[in-house]
């Protein structure tokens, strides 16, 4: 909870986080996250993408879904993850965020799951800085923890340090 | 109708139904000043048109009205029912002027002095002893003021009639919140059947009442829908989405072509083939919907010029050419102001007084010139005038004063170089300003708005001879043509208004890649052309697939800034819809955005200008005048800073040449060295290079490493053997011309040493005999040089001239005497220009110009006078004798400059 400051001015996220609601689950390097189901616009397998030179290193691109450009987000490397290993495919979640599009680039996207608000909990002060800016609170699942993205801060690529100086 | 007429008509009508419903709004909210300013907005552009159109009836009363609301915008009147009825009346004037006026195309006979004198003695505070004041609520106000307006000399009170109406409308307007029904039975109703002329007001006053109880005269009714018919109104908006999905549907498209070019004999070909006609042909029809002549951006501007002229108590003659080119709306819009404003700043700034013209030898009417025409995909549009150029000295003194530069940096600059302050952000040379120009639209707002739409605007003066301002500019913003061009495995776009021309690098030939201190240049025609690697800008990755030497270049232009961009591979052009790129990537300069290309693939689509300004080019260099070829030549060393290669040869002293005159630098074993008919050859590729020395005393060395200075032109090379050399830089190069050994052009301080410049024009007379005198052979190898004849007595003056002229793409022949032009001229030989000394032994350059112009061949040459004798006596000889044009003869700028204009487009541009 010691993040609640950094949060604060966005506090529809955490609350709608914590109020419970279907998810599309995703796994990134064996963690799994989940985004409320509506920001979702679509789930895309292996895309073509333009790399942006000079872009930040987050950004691995951009792709073209049905004629519109989006912004592919290397979730991985968002969250201060090694590259992924092996040649596996990983998929895209395409978001919209105050009218764009990107896509966010996980490995593997799971299924739609209706959480109730008991299971939520907010952010653990010993999440890591970078993970806790991101994430709008967790589910204990069965057998496993569900990490929800904020979409909005995880687009926000300048405040990536801003969780350490909170 | 005449289609400017019919515009009017529309638009005004519309303008005067919204001034009803405000001025409604504004008797209700008297003190809303955002109501006013925009009811008086709409008066003056009332106004404003009428004047343009030539109808002085509409005009005086729109400006009487306007003159009221100007008052209540001032506070110094308020809003009262007086007021309003006032205004109410006089836009019912207007109206039934203007039924008139669409039916007749003529205004009626008559005048309005009754009306305008009510609404003048209300302005000047006289009507404020109307009854109206006492009751501020409309209905009260018109139940109890009946007679509030003194009743003119037809003895008809026309105000009540109006009144109901608008107040009735403005009691619908609140009830029913029908706002835009109120205005439309107004318009029809004031539109009625021929007005008998001279009691206007009368029937001006009626039909209001009739529109309650009748409908209005069917012929007006017709007449109004006749126009309407032939030209609707629509949103630009709406043309602005039809133009988006339409772009999207060319995308589609062509992804769709794409596909099917990957599949023989795909049943789909034949629809596809249908749809893709079917697409260009509704991609040509939306773009023919925004497609308007420029014309219409210009119909402002004779109305302009003409009350400038009369303002300024200057001559003026406005010439347009190429009205009818046309380009698209939302480009056309964003120009007007700066046209406007260019054209402004033309007639103000730069064309003289008459008495100051006629003093210079101009004829006492100025001319301002506008020209557009299509070129290549773009619009150009120039803005000339015949005046006196910049002042440049005034800019100059300004910007050391707004701190934009140093007194040292300026002290540096050329004319060309500090003319472009006039663009720098509020940057307005303030004593000049005067109640015309200067008026918060400065230059800086000028060009960031051709910016904004992918346009240039380059600026070109001469002192004495005028401005020109050229504009180039898309013509269009959806759908731009663009370069696709590979680099290190990714691909880009290059929008192809910023680029000129395409230069494929090679290890071995002239356009090799060359690197001071590792930064890459490439010779293009004589001049050194700075290189930008794609690569390196865009950090792409650490190793480079491609040598440098098999690059490709393409060369782009950002404003005067002309620079090179290294790419790996270019595709060729492909129509491009510009979508700006996301949010986050916003930041990065080097794009203007991204898009999809045929094949499905996003593509960035390059920033010439970011990537212009992160190579270094500050706004300062970029502002150089490099478009300007000959500024690294010694003939433009006053205040140029040109790149000098510095070398030793034959003594101590450094000795240097301008770097743009070296092909390239080459060191060869001097063993390698032989000999031809006695003198000094060098094999190089594969051709016998003739080598020469410094001076003749000067030993070539027989062992060693031996450096040569290679010169080029027309497939042949000279070597010139040097001992050392030293170093590159660029300086400013002020020669003193005092030194005249065979050889060297003068001395001058380079790096703080007395250095001499060399001629390379002696050095290449002395490797072939006959450098400069083919005159059937073209200069430069790819361009038509124009053939020069050159007349001096002074063999220093010729030696001079002679390479500059030469680099300037000039063919020049020289002549020691003006008997020896006259016979050249007179044995067949052909001259495009002539260039004469006027004090010559024998036969002087009056005479000589007196005598050419009486032959039918040389009647039209342009004859331009050298001279050291500036005397005006002697400039009005020489016009009289029927020399083009006068040059002191030290001012070598001056004289290029003056034969770059005669020629129009010099020969080695």
């Amino acid at each position: 909870m010691s993040n609640l400051p950094a949060i604060a001015n966005k506090p529809g996220a955490v609350e709608a986080a914590a109020a419970g609601s279907d998810f599309v689950t995703m796994t990134v390097a064996d963690q799994l996250f989940g985004i409320p189901v509506l920001t979702v616009q679509d789930v895309l397998g292996p895309q073509r993408i333009t790399r942006v030179p000079l872009a930040p290193p987050e950004v691995a691109g951009a792709l073209n879904l049905r004629g519109r450009i989006v912004t592919a987000i290397d979730v991985r490397r968002r969250l201060g993850l090694p590259k992924r290993e092996g040649t596996a495919a990983g998929m895209n979640v395409v978001v919209d965020f105050k009218g764009e599009l990107y896509a966010l680039m996980v490995d593997n996207v799971g299924e739609v799951l209706s959480l109730s608000a008991d299971a939520y909990e907010r952010n653990p002060a010993t999440l890591d800085p970078r993970w806790r800016d991101v994430s709008a609170g967790i589910y204990r699942l069965k057998g496993k923890l569900l990490v929800v993205l904020e979409v909005a801060r995880l687009l926000d690529l300048k405040v990536k340090r801003g969780a350490e100086a909170a | 109708m005449d289609d400017l007429l019919r515009d009017f008509l529309t638009e005004t009508n519309e303008n005067l139904g919204m001034l009803d419903t405000e001025l409604v709004k504004l008797e209700q909210n008297p003190n809303d000043p955002g109501l006013v300013s925009s009811i008086f907005r709409m008066m003056h552009t009332i106004k404003g048109t009428c004047g343009f159109l030539g109808l002085p009836r509409l005009e005086k009363v729109a400006h009487a009205g306007e003159n009221l609301l100007d008052k209540i915008r001032d506070k110094e009147l308020v809003a009262d029912t007086t007021a309003v009825s006032l205004i109410l009346e006089s836009i019912d004037r207007i109206k039934s002027l203007l039924s008139v006026l669409e039916q007749t195309e003529a205004e009626p006979e008559g005048d309005d002095a009754d009306l305008i004198q009510r609404l003048n003695d209300f302005a000047a505070g006289k009507g404020a002893a109307a009854p109206a004041a006492a009751t501020p609520v409309p209905l009260q106000a018109l139940a109890s003021t009946p007679a509030e307006p003194e009743p003119d000399e037809h003895g008809f009170v026309p105000v009540p009639a109006h009144k109901t109406a608008a107040v009735a409308d403005a009691i619908a307007a609140e009830k029913g919140g029908a706002t835009q029904a109120a205005p439309v039975p107004v318009p029809v109703a004031a539109a009625p059947a021929p007005v008998p002329a001279p009691p206007v007001p009368a029937s001006a006053a009626k039909p209001p009442v009739a529109a309650a109880s009748a409908p209005p005269p069917a012929k007006a009714e017709t007449a109004e829908s006749a126009i309407a018919a032939s030209s609707i109104r629509v949103n630009v908006d709406v043309l602005e989405n039809l133009m988006t999905m339409v772009s999207e549907l060319v995308l589609t498209r062509n992804q769709l072509l794409q596909i099917l070019r990957s599949q023989k004999d795909s049943e789909f070909a034949a629809p596809l083939q249908r749809l893709n006609h079917v697409t260009s042909e509704l991609q040509e029809g939306v773009m023919k919907t925004r497609m308007q002549p420029i014309g219409n951006a210009w119909s402002k501007l004779p109305r302009l010029i003409r009350d400038l002229s009369h303002e300024l108590g200057k001559k003026i003659d406005l010439l347009m050419h190429g009205q009818e080119t046309e380009l698209d709306r939302q480009v056309l819009e964003l120009i007007k102001d700066p046209l406007t404003h260019l054209v402004r700043n033309c007639a103000d700034h730069g064309l003289e007084p008459p008495d100051e013209r006629r003093a210079a030898g101009k004829p006492e009417t100025g001319k301002v010139i506008l020209n557009a025409f299509h070129e290549g995909g773009h619009i150009i549009i120039e803005i000339k005038d015949d005046g006196r150029g910049l002042n440049i000295d005034r800019i100059k003194q300004k910007a050391v004063q707004n701190g934009v530069a140093t007194e040292a940096e300026i002290a540096a600059m050329s004319d060309q170089q500090a003319a472009q302050f006039i663009f720098a952000a509020g940057f307005s040379t303030a004593a000049q300003v005067t109640s015309v120009s200067g008026r918060g639209v400065g230059m800086d707002v000028v060009r960031t708005n051709i910016e904004k739409i992918g346009g240039t605007v380059e600026l070109k003066f001469q002192r004495g001879k005028g401005t020109a301002f050229v504009i180039k500019i898309p013509l269009t913003l959806a759908i731009v043509s663009a370069l696709i061009v590979e680099c290190s495995g990714e691909r880009f776009a290059i929008p192809q208004i910023s680029v000129l021309e395409l230069v494929r690098a090679h290890g071995n030939s002239e356009t090799t890649v060359e690197r001071v201190n590792d930064a890459p240049f490439l010779r293009l025609r004589n001049r050194l052309l700075p290189l930008v690697s794609l690569h390196d800008t865009l950090r792409l990755g650490e190793t480079r697939t491609m040598d440098d030497d098999k690059s490709f270049i393409v060369v782009t232009q950002v404003g005067n800034y002309t620079f090179g961009i290294m790419v790996d591979r270019v595709f060729d052009t492909e129509e491009i819809v510009v979508k700006p790129v996301a949010p986050i990537l916003r930041d990065i300069p080097m794009f203007s955005g991204n898009t999809i290309l045929g094949d499905g693939s996003v593509i960035m689509i390059l920033d010439p200008n970011g990537i212009a300004a992160s190579s270094g080019a500050s706004a300062a260099t970029m502002s150089e005048a490099q478009a300007d070829h000959a500024a690294t030549e010694v003939a433009r060393s006053e205040g140029e800073r040109v790149a000098l290669l510095v070398f030793r040869a034959g003594g101590q002293a450094p000795k240097a040449v301008p770097l743009s005159l070296i092909a390239r630098l080459e060191e060869t074993d001097a063993a390698q060295i032989e000999y031809s008919d006695g003198k000094p050859v060098l094999q190089y590729r594969g051709k016998l290079m003739p080598l020469v020395t410094i001076d003749p005393s000067y030993g070539i060395r027989s062992e060693g490493r031996q450096p040569i200075l290679v010169f080029a032109d027309r497939n042949r090379n000279m070597g010139l053997l040097v001992d050392e050399i030293v170093d590159i830089v660029e300086e400013r190069l002020s020669i003193e011309m005092n030194n005249a050994r065979p050889g060297m052009v003068g001395s001058a301080i380079i790096s703080g040493k007395a250095t001499d410049v060399i001629d390379t024009a002696h050095y290449l007379a002395q490797a072939f005999g006959d450098w400069f005198g083919k005159s059937d052979q073209p200069f430069g190898a790819q361009s038509q040089a124009r053939r020069l004849l050159l007349v001096d007595d002074s063999p220093f003056f010729r030696n001079l001239l002679q390479p500059i002229l030469q680099v300037a793409g000039y063919d020049v022949t020289t002549a020691d005497t003006a008997a020896q032009a006259l016979t050249l001229c007179e044995s067949g030989r052909e001259f495009d220009v002539i260039v004469s000394d006027i004090e010559m032994p024998g036969m002087s350059g009056f005479d000589f110009a007196e005598t050419l112009r009486r032959t039918e061949k040389f009647r039209e040459t342009p004859i331009l006078a050298l001279s050291s004798h500036t005397h005006p006596a002697d400039i009005d000889r020489a016009r009289r004798v029927g020399f083009t044009d006068f040059i002191p003869k030290l001012d070598r700028e001056g004289l290029l400059a003056s034969l770059s204009e005669l020629g129009g487009r010099s020969a080695a541009e």
